[in-house]
């Protein structure tokens, strides 16, 4: 028997708009299975993951917390994605963001450094994070690399990098020799919103970009740019849009965004440099992207609902004994969920019993 | 077999039937019969239908309702290998060919049953001496032409003896000289009692090849009608349903200003079996529309891309445009200047497909600032813009802004074309401007590129359809193997005479550029 994708002439906006749901549910279903192999109960998995988080305020304030890289991330990649450039190296370009706006706070580090600093730790990260996206971008334009696979092995060089930092030069001396550097001071600490609460600067940026967003694609040259080139290269080559320039742009932007998310997390979040600073929020971002459909709103709302799956998976870690891993897992079947939704929705399915067919 | 003398038995039927894609009813009851040993046509408009119904009778498409009779008895035609088996064969338009290997090896490869390398060859030859479709088995098919090309596929299909052979718009790739040569080929099949099914709409050719045609249109049998015994015209309309007007062409008054001049532009190809032009001259004026005539694959694409700035020569003054030398400026310096280009494919390249025609305005017109303001897109202008051109060019589109992909064929390339036409551009380069288009659309455009050319303009028609060429162009020349031939008045050229150049054999031609 044969499975055909055959493509379906009317798509209904209803099924688009149902679509993510339906995927979270099917993973959801599939997660719950892997629970219950595992021996524990899918229902109590459930509530840890789901709803417990949404009744306690501290956890409420802690999505808030993971979502705002999430976002950040994602409205970034979508720049690329949306011109069918396959950013895959945002957890680079955050680490990058992360050392370059990282170095300046370690610099100013116990000298009467005025309200300067932070701005320029956040520029300087949007800089780290753009150049370290640059790099695919510009060996996909002069010499045709594929950027999936560039961009991905970039990751692995930054984390590297940011490893020896934080065990090397940048160790701090009095830290017991934890790899770890010393804490920013208060003038490089991204501050919260609110006194009491958790919830740094990082999520008004976020907001903004994703409101910028949504005007530069919707409403610009530059955002119609971008969908021409993703939706019919050659008619964006006849456009006037060279695709060079589309490349670096995009690429540009998307790790700029990713380095402020790495320099606002380290800043406002870790207050140090350390070896790992990031959960993989580069790689769940592209889950968020295609959760959000690629829409600034829609990522919005999907980074909150990923961001939920990182807390629950904490406290299914304390309270129900399973393995963190689970989580990723969990982020994994998500994205194959929305892809194969998404691809259900174009398409549909049919059983072709006879063999040949030419 | 049986000779065409005798009484002719009819060896397929087609009894009502139907194929429906979703909302669209492609094929409504269609009866067909064709007989044995007869070259039957199938005429229409794109979108008629025939497509379907082909594709129905060799098996890749599953009808909706209907039966078929092969030979008398009922068949269920469920994959192109039973099609074969029973004793079908087609020619498609688009050839499935690999490039990389040779004659032999291609036709070997489609071949069910057990052949040896030689026994292809060996039956190659026979074929090719009996039906005079000359092919050398051991060149690799990337060295070919595209006439070459399809008797492979014709060859491939007479090796499994079919009793009736498909072909889809044949001629359309062809020069006039390879398709009397294929015509040949097809009265010898017929003459030994092989029908033949023959999808065009060229009517010429229909008339001076079949003995019956049907004429569909959306989705029906209007008429089965013998081809000779009505005219041109008639047939023409009962395939669009109405009166066919002719274009009218003022004849071209004195010497204009050159608005288009190209000087010597040579460019290597863009791809690996692309075509290098070398040292093009022409020089277009205000007033006139000139036309490029020549077998596909000669280098039209690489010569639009060149003139549209979609790829850069290296000097400037290789191409001007109302005396500004934009040879290495890009597509949007060159509409500025006042260019305008329609390229051959509607999907893809002259628009995005999923994009409303609205945004679709944007692809030509974000340049000049018509459609935005400080790097903000004004989509409300773009509407507009959109339904003017819809207004004026009688685009049937099923909503108010649909997508791209939702028009038809000849609706699309009105719009693409009516898109550049209402800025009236002092230089309009079009490729194939009516290709794969209805009748009454292809005389919508034609008129107006004419009409663009009285009002001043120079207007460069590129096309493998001659019969366009003569009826709109005041001077012609034909690209072959990358080379332009000298431009002439339309009326100074002959169809022999494009025929030779399209080949490459016309006097004093032949050695110059082969080096």
């Amino acid at each position: 028997m044969l499975l055909e994708l055959v493509p379906r002439q009317n798509v209904s906006p209803v099924m688009r708009a149902v679509a993510p749901v339906a995927a979270f549910v099917t993973a959801f279903l599939i997660a719950g299975f892997v629970i219950w192999l595992l021996g524990r109960s899918p229902i109590a998995a459930f509530q840890v993951y789901v709803t417990g988080p949404l009744q306690d305020p501290w956890a409420l304030q802690e999505l808030l917390v993971k979502a705002t890289p999430l976002a950040l991330i994602a409205i970034g990649l979508s720049y690329c994605f949306r011109a069918n450039l396959w950013n895959i190296g945002a957890e680079g370009q955050y680490v990058i963001g992360a050392i370059f706006g990282g170095w300046l706070a370690l610099r100013t580090q116990g000298t009467e450094a005025g309200a300067w600093v932070l701005p320029a730790m956040m520029a300087l990260g949007i800089l780290g994070g753009a150049l370290y996206g640059l790099i695919p971008a510009f060996l996909k334009t002069r010499f045709g690399v594929n950027e999936i696979l560039t961009s991905l092995m970039l990751v692995y060089v930054a984390q590297l990098i940011l490893d020896y930092l934080a065990r090397g030069p940048w160790r701090d001396p009095k830290g017991f020799n934890f790899p770890q550097s010393v804490t920013f001071d208060p003038a490089a600490t991204l501050p919260p919103i609110l006194e009491t609460g958790r919830v740094h600067y990082g999520a008004v940026f976020a907001v903004i970009a994703i409101l910028l967003t949504a005007v530069i694609v919707g409403r610009t040259i530059f955002g119609y740019r971008l969908r021409l080139t993703g939706d019919a290269p050659r008619a964006a080559r006849f456009a006037g849009f060279s695709l060079k320039s589309t490349t670096l742009a995009a690429f540009a932007i998307s790790g700029g965004l990713a380095g402020l998310a790495g320099i606002t997390e380290v800043s406002g979040q870790i207050g140090q440099l350390q070896p790992t600073i990031s959960p993989g929020y580069g790689f769940t971002a592209i889950t968020v992207a295609f959760l959000g459909r690629l829409n600034p709103l829609g990522i919005l709302v999907a980074s909150l609902v990923v961001a939920l799956t990182f807390i629950g998976g904490e406290n299914a870690q304390i309270l129900l004994r399973l393995p963190l891993d689970l989580t990723q897992a969990f982020q994994g079947m998500l994205l194959l969920c929305v892809l194969a939704a998404d691809a259900l929705v174009t398409y549909r399915v049919r059983f072709a019993g006879r063999g040949a067919r030419a | 077999m049986p000779s065409a003398a005798s009484v002719r038995q009819p060896i397929v039927t087609l009894r009502g039937i139907s194929k429906r894609y979703g909302e669209l009813l492609a094929n409504d009851g269609i009866d067909l019969t064709i007989e044995q040993g007869e070259v039957h046509a199938l005429l229409g408009e794109n979108g008629a239908g025939k497509s379907t119904l082909v594709k129905i009778l060799y098996g890749v498409v599953e009808p909706s309702a209907g039966e078929i009779v092969w030979r008398g008895r009922p068949e269920v035609i469920d994959s192109p290998v039973t099609a074969r088996r029973l004793g079908i064969g087609m020619v498609f338009q688009h050839f499935s060919l690999f490039d990389e290997l040779t004659v032999a090896e291609n036709i070997a490869v489609a071949l069910s049953g057990k052949w040896s390398l030689a026994d292809v060859r060996a039956k190659l030859r026979d074929v090719s001496e009996s039906y005079g479709l000359a092919l050398e088995p051991d060149r690799a098919v990337w060295t070919l032409s595209t006439g070459e090309r399809q008797r492979i596929e014709i060859v491939r299909c007479l090796l499994q003896n079919p009793r009736l052979l498909i072909l889809d718009e044949p001629t359309s790739v062809l020069t006039p000289q390879e398709s009397e040569r294929l015509f040949f080929t097809l009265d010898k099949l017929a003459s030994e009692g092989v029908s033949i099914l023959y999808i065009s709409h060229k009517l010429e050719e229909v008339r001076r090849l079949c003995q019956r045609a049907t004429i569909l249109r959306a989705g029906r049998v209007v008429a089965t009608v013998d081809p000779k015994a009505k005219s041109a015209r008639e047939i023409a309309a009962l395939m669009v349903g109405s009166e066919v007007g002719e274009v009218r062409s003022a004849p071209a008054e004195t010497a204009q200003d050159t608005l288009l001049d190209i000087r010597d532009l040579t460019m290597g190809p863009a791809s690996l079996h692309g075509k290098r032009l070398k040292g093009i001259n022409l020089a277009v004026q205000a007033g006139e529309v000139v036309g490029i005539a020549g077998v596909a694959g000669n280098g039209q694409s690489e010569l639009f891309a060149a003139l549209s700035g979609e790829r850069l020569a290296s000097r400037a003054d290789a191409i001007t445009i109302l005396g500004k030398a934009c040879g290495n400026s890009g597509i949007d310096a060159r509409r500025r200047i006042g260019g305008a280009f329609v390229p051959e494919e509607r999907l893809g390249h002259a628009a995005a497909p999923t994009h409303r025609l609205s945004e679709n305005t944007l692809v030509s017109h974000h340049a000049n600032g018509s459609v935005t303001r400080l790097g903000f897109l004004t989509l409300g202008r773009a509407r507009d813009l959109a339904a003017s051109v819809i207004a004026s060019f009688d685009v049937r589109a099923p909503d108010g802004d649909p997508q791209a992909r939702k028009l038809s064929g000849g609706n699309l390339q009105k719009f693409v074309i009516g898109r550049e036409m209402i800025r009236e551009p002092k230089v309009l380069v079009v490729d194939q401007p009516t290709w794969g288009v209805d009748a009454g659309a292809a005389r919508l455009i034609r008129q107006a590129l004419v009409d663009l050319a009285r009002k001043g303009s120079a207007v460069l028609v590129i096309s493998q359809d001659l019969d366009e060429l003569f009826e709109i162009s005041d001077r012609m020349a034909v690209i072959h193997d990358g080379h332009l031939s000298a431009t002439k008045p339309t009326r100074a050229w002959t169809r022999e005479a494009i025929g030779l150049e399209m080949l490459g054999a016309a006097p004093g031609q032949g050695k110059t550029h082969a080096a």
